[in-house]
């Protein structure tokens, strides 16, 4: 049975609440949540801090255990775990980005990034945690090899976006990295095989299927064969690779236009994110979350996408970042302007 | 700063009469009344000053009672404003006063849209490039994490809260 024959509702677990400032983005510590390792949460805030937050064994619901401050001076944009979730990584409205290791039961900054001339946006770490790319207002993405000892070094800046970039995430498995911007395009970015540079293999614009505004956010599924991009147009997209093909090392395969999900939401849609069961999350102005899953594959049209279930007034404002835990336990975190963080189930209908 | 104004003799409208505002008869006293356009005109009329001259956004017809639309029940507002010339620098800054001023006198459910129009004035003949460059303000205004980045940017702070503390009453 395919998840859209199945009924299901977003149950509200818990209401996190201690930043004094909207919530901008939210990151679910690897391997936890699962095998009796408990769950841990970072989310970042407009209030300048980092809060960690961890579900008790005991009573199940979650306790902020640290909080993150006096590193960085301006908004906290965006935070991910390392692979191994050993490392953090924040980025900063101050132009940094910072590097965090937990010593003990206290997390300590070792390492500060510098480099991008104002508003860092976005940080991600790559499948094996060799890598990490960084975004921001200057237009530019930097990719940053991780050293021992903590040390960073950048190996590339790259130019190619025409105005601020607002995130960057790595494929799944591959070193290929995507980046999305105010200037409406998707890029593409690869390691040239023989002199390790880095360039743009390919920019999807307007023209190629791609937005006509603002891209905020983009998600890979976990085969990291298809991907999905938001926007300011109200739209989601989605594309597809032959990565077969790449990972057979026949060179890049571009990202084609599956299908473009519009009509669902009426404002500015800030997050996308998809589950490792195949769940597209979406979160938007319009303070609601959306789910969407694979409908049949119509013949003619390819696959279509279906929206599972929509949940309104899940904030009292904007949701600017939806995040599914990667554990097998159908968690979904989302973060908005009102300050609060909630915890979501996914789950069947209660009483049926 | 420039030394320069940009506009140095604007056009000084007379501040709008304002009508008392009648309640319906079959007012319920205990109800909330919504938010209306009126409403929103006297919080952003009064108290807003221009970036560049001792006057009120009214005055000087950057914003009219007309081009407030509200709608109280799905909490949405959006303002057009018309700066006093075209190519106006200052567009961005009033942009951003009259989105602050809004955010601390609206409830915090309420969507704003805060948009730049050079056509609203009479008079005005539309150069080239004038929507693009419309356009081009009207994404920046819009775009929330630009407005949360700008307003962590004291010199800007400094400005916005100059027009947003007339002293020229």
């Amino acid at each position: 049975m395919s998840l859209i024959d199945e009924s299901f509702e977003l149950r509200e677990i818990q209401r996190l609440e201690g930043h004094t400032d909207r919530v901008w983005s939210l990151a679910w510590k690897p391997a936890t949540g699962i095998g009796g390792v408990p769950a841990v949460l970072a989310s970042c805030s407009g209030d300048k801090t980092v809060r960690i937050w961890e579900q008790s064994r005991l009573t199940g619901s979650f306790e902020c255990k640290a909080v993150l401050e006096e590193t960085h001076t301006r908004t906290v944009r965006s935070c991910a775990w390392s692979p191994s979730g050993k490392l953090l990584a924040t980025g900063s409205f101050d132009a940094t980005t910072a590097i965090w290791d937990k010593v003990g039961d206290d997390y300590e900054c070792v390492s500060t990034l510098e480099g991008h001339e104002n508003e860092v946006k976005s940080v991600s770490w790559n499948a094996s945690g060799s890598l990490l790319a960084t975004c921001g207002r200057d237009k530019s993405v930097w990719i940053w090899e991780v050293l021992p000892g903590n040390e960073f070094e950048c190996v590339s800046v790259l130019q190619g976006h025409t105005q601020d970039v607002k995130m960057v995430q790595w494929h799944p498995s591959m070193d290929i990295l995507c980046s999305c911007s105010y200037d409406n395009t998707i890029k593409v970015w690869a390691e040239d095989g023989d002199s390790d540079d880095w360039h743009c293999v390919q920019t999807i614009n307007e023209s190629s299927d791609g937005h006509s505004s603002t891209v905020w956010a983009l998600s890979f599924n976990s085969s990291g064969d298809k991907m999905v991009t938001c926007s300011d147009d109200l739209t989601i997209k989605i594309w597809g690779a032959d990565i077969m093909k790449m990972q057979s090392g026949d060179g890049i395969a571009p990202w084609k236009h599956i299908c473009t999900l519009s009509g669902y939401h009426d404002r500015t849609i800030f997050s996308a994110h998809w589950s490792r069961e195949g769940i597209i999350a979406s979160g938007a102005a319009d303070d609601a979350i959306r789910l969407f899953v694979p409908g049949e594959n119509g013949l003619i049209d390819g696959p279509t996408y279906k929206l599972l279930l929509k949940k309104d007034q899940a904030h009292d404002m904007d949701v600017n970042s939806v995040q599914w835990s990667s554990a097998e336990n159908r968690l979904l975190a989302s973060a908005s302007d009102d300050g609060t963080i909630k915890i979501w189930e996914l789950a069947p209908p209660s009483g049926k | 700063m420039v030394s320069e104004l940009i506009n140095a003799n604007p056009t000084v409208y007379e501040k709008k009469e304002r009508r008392a505002r009648n309640p319906p008869d079959d007012v319920d006293e205990y109800a909330v009344e919504p938010i209306d356009q009126q409403e929103i005109f006297d919080i952003l009329s009064a108290d807003i000053k221009d970036p560049e001259h001792p006057y009120s956004l009214e005055e000087l017809k950057v914003i009219t009672e007309d081009a407030i639309e509200v709608d109280d029940k799905s909490s949405y507002v959006r303002i057009t404003f018309t700066p006093t010339v075209e190519h106006c620098s200052m567009a961005t800054v009033i942009g951003l006063c009259l989105r602050v001023k809004l955010m601390r006198s609206l409830p915090s459910r309420y969507k704003v849209c805060v948009c730049y129009y050079l056509v609203n004035q009479v008079d005005i003949r539309v150069a080239p490039g004038t929507h693009a460059t419309e356009a081009a303000v009207n994404k920046q205004l819009n775009d929330k994490e630009r407005v949360a980045a700008a307003l962590e940017n004291p010199n800007l702070v400094d400005m916005l809260d100059e027009c947003l503390a007339p002293s020229y009453e």
